[in-house]
């Protein structure tokens, strides 16, 4: 189901099915901006799974549509290079002199040591402190949401509950928290989306971001050993000298690897549940089904449409011959569709029998690090509405994020009728 | 059939048959023993079916191969014990086996 209007819709299937097969081009941002992506990846997906387009807006690129066969690039980093020198994890190859390494843009063994250096911030014991503050944030945040009267979903609660939650794991100053959502936005923000018009403009602003993060940084290398991303790396061997470039990389990931994509997920759970009314009517019969409806939404949604990669060496994937310096995308957005790995997979479901089983936080060295932080959050957070509202009703169209990377939705109206 | 051990991080034990030729972590998801995820299905590609291998058992489990001891090195609390319980295969030889669960899945 698709929330375009009906004549944009099958305007787009038409177009899908008749466009000659290597004129197909799933980089245009607007085909999610509008919502009509899907019959663009169910053909390719049948016709071409492993396609090439010769012309984009980005370059020449390859996609890879099925599940599987994504599955084989993710977890081939030794052919399909991350490396922001060969142009990093997005389509958008950013300009030589703005490539700025991070440890997701990066090739063992460097990323092995700084993605440790990390990774403690979401280890269990970590999780379990965690779950306290979230659980209390969240009250609040839908303890104040207004009764009987229209607002914005995204503002109000997705971005406020993932703005905080970001704020505590840089242990950034609380009130200035709303810097770190600007500056994930201007991170990932298309040129064409009028949010930023230049990749001097964005990196001058980033600049900013540069020189607050590294007066906190410097405060904390030394003194009593404390919990959070930027002490973690102050204080690691591999991570304590960065240049400012890798600095940059480095806090822009964790800005927007923590924040996009969990904003993300709580819009889009929403509208998945309005949606798919019969859906919303069994969870809230059986709210324990919370428990596989979070890996769902995250799959359903697919936060991050994309990743990409770069082969360093000529390669036959499943009978395409990749040669190297060849850009790879693989759409994580179509494998979460592909009827082979999952059954009826454009449906919303909450109770699937392995709802882990998708690609919205890929797979091998790169998968995300911040997967069970997310779903902590997502669970929570149901957890806290089922006991409040009865109901909470999307009232009018929903406005769409204008990129083929971030998957995201800016605006959807809803109303809450009651408390319990 | 060969019968496995799994022990819980709370210590709660389990012990399942399974059939030979499939793997350890398809004998707990086969027969829902709780504490290992798998999230990728078996493909050496998610680091969620993490175990400790029981030390009179780690000759006979085998060695890692190269893509098991990257991904293994991202779980937490990783031990020389430390196995990815999907790349173990279930064989009569592993009758007995005992393996123990780590805190949580990453
Ligand atoms: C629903 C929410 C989220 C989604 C969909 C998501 C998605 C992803 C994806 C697709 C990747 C790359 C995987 C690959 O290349 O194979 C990734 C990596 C990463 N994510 Fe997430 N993410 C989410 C939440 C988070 C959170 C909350 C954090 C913060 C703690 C985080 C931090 C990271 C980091 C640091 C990486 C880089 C890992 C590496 O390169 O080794 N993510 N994420
Ligand atoms: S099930 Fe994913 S690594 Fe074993």
């Amino acid at each position: 189901m698709n929330d375009a209007p009906i004549d944009l819709f099958a305007e787009a299937a038409e177009a899908a099915r008749t466009t000659p097969i290597d004129k197909i081009d799933v980089s245009q941002p607007s085909i999610y901006q509008n919502d009509t992506w899907r019959p663009w990846f169910a053909r390719l997906r049948e016709d071409a799974p492993i396609h090439y387009c010769a012309e984009s807006r980005f370059g020449a690129f390859w996609s890879v549509t099925r599940y599987k066969d994504i599955m084989a690039v993710d977890t081939n980093h030794k052919v399909f290079s991350s490396d922001s020198q060969l142009g990093g994890i997005t389509i958008r190859d950013a300009p030589m002199s703005f490539r700025r390494p991070s440890f997701i843009s990066m090739d063992p063994p460097l990323h092995d040591d700084q993605r440790r250096a990390v990774s403690p911030i979401v280890a269990p014991t970590n999780l379990v402190n965690l779950e306290k503050l979230i659980r209390e944030r969240s009250q609040k945040i839908l303890d104040s949401l207004p009764i009987n009267e229209e607002f914005n979903w995204v503002e109000k609660v997705s971005v406020e509950l993932t703005t905080q939650m970001l704020a505590t794991l840089f242990d950034f100053p609380f009130e200035d928290r709303h810097l770190l959502t600007y500056w994930s936005d201007i991170a990932t923000a298309d040129l064409l989306s009028g949010k930023v018009s230049s990749e001097e403009e964005r990196n001058e602003i980033l600049q900013q971001c540069v020189k607050y993060m590294r007066a906190l940084f410097k405060q904390r290398e030394n003194g009593p050993p404390r919990f959070d991303l930027l002490s973690m790396m102050a204080r690691d061997p591999s991570t304590r000298d960065m240049d400012d470039k890798m600095f940059l990389g480095n806090c822009i990931l964790l800005i927007v690897g923590g924040n996009d994509t969990t904003r993300n997920s709580i819009s889009g759970g929403l509208l998945a549940l309005n949606q798919y009314r019969d859906q919303y009517d069994k969870l809230r019969a059986n709210p324990a089904l919370i428990e596989t409806m979070v890996p769902e939404i995250v799959r359903w949604q697919t936060p991050l449409a994309h990743m990409r990669r770069t082969a360093v060496e000529d390669f036959n994937l499943n009978g395409a011959a990749i040669k190297k310096g060849d850009k790879v995308v693989m759409w994580y957005i179509s494998g979460n569709r592909d009827e082979e790995m999952i059954e009826n997979a454009d449906d919303f479901i909450i109770d699937r029998a392995r709802p882990r089983q998708h690609l919205s936080f890929g797979f091998g060295i790169h998968r995300c690090v911040g997967n069970r932080l997310a779903e902590m959050q997502l669970k929570i957070l149901w957890e806290e509405i089922l006991a409040r509202f009865p109901e909470i009703n999307v009232t009018g169209p929903v406005k769409r994020v204008f990129s083929n990377f971030v998957h995201g939705i800016e605006e959807i109206p809803v109303i809450i009728p009651r408390r319990h | 059939m060969p019968k496995i051990t799994f022990i819980e991080y709370n210590g709660t034990a389990h012990t399942v048959e399974v059939e030979e030729g499939l793997s350890v972590m398809e004998a707990a998801v086969n027969n829902g023993v709780p504490g290992i995820d798998a999230d990728c299905g078996g493909a050496c590609a998610c680091a969620t079916c993490h175990v400790y291998v029981d030390a009179a058992w780690e000759a006979k489990t085998g060695e890692k191969n190269e893509s098991e001891a990257a991904m293994i090195s991202f779980a937490n609390g990783v031990e020389p014990n430390s196995r990815l319980s999907c790349q173990i295969k279930v064989t009569a030889e592993l009758d007995g086996l005992v393996v123990r669960m780590p805190a949580g899945q990453h």
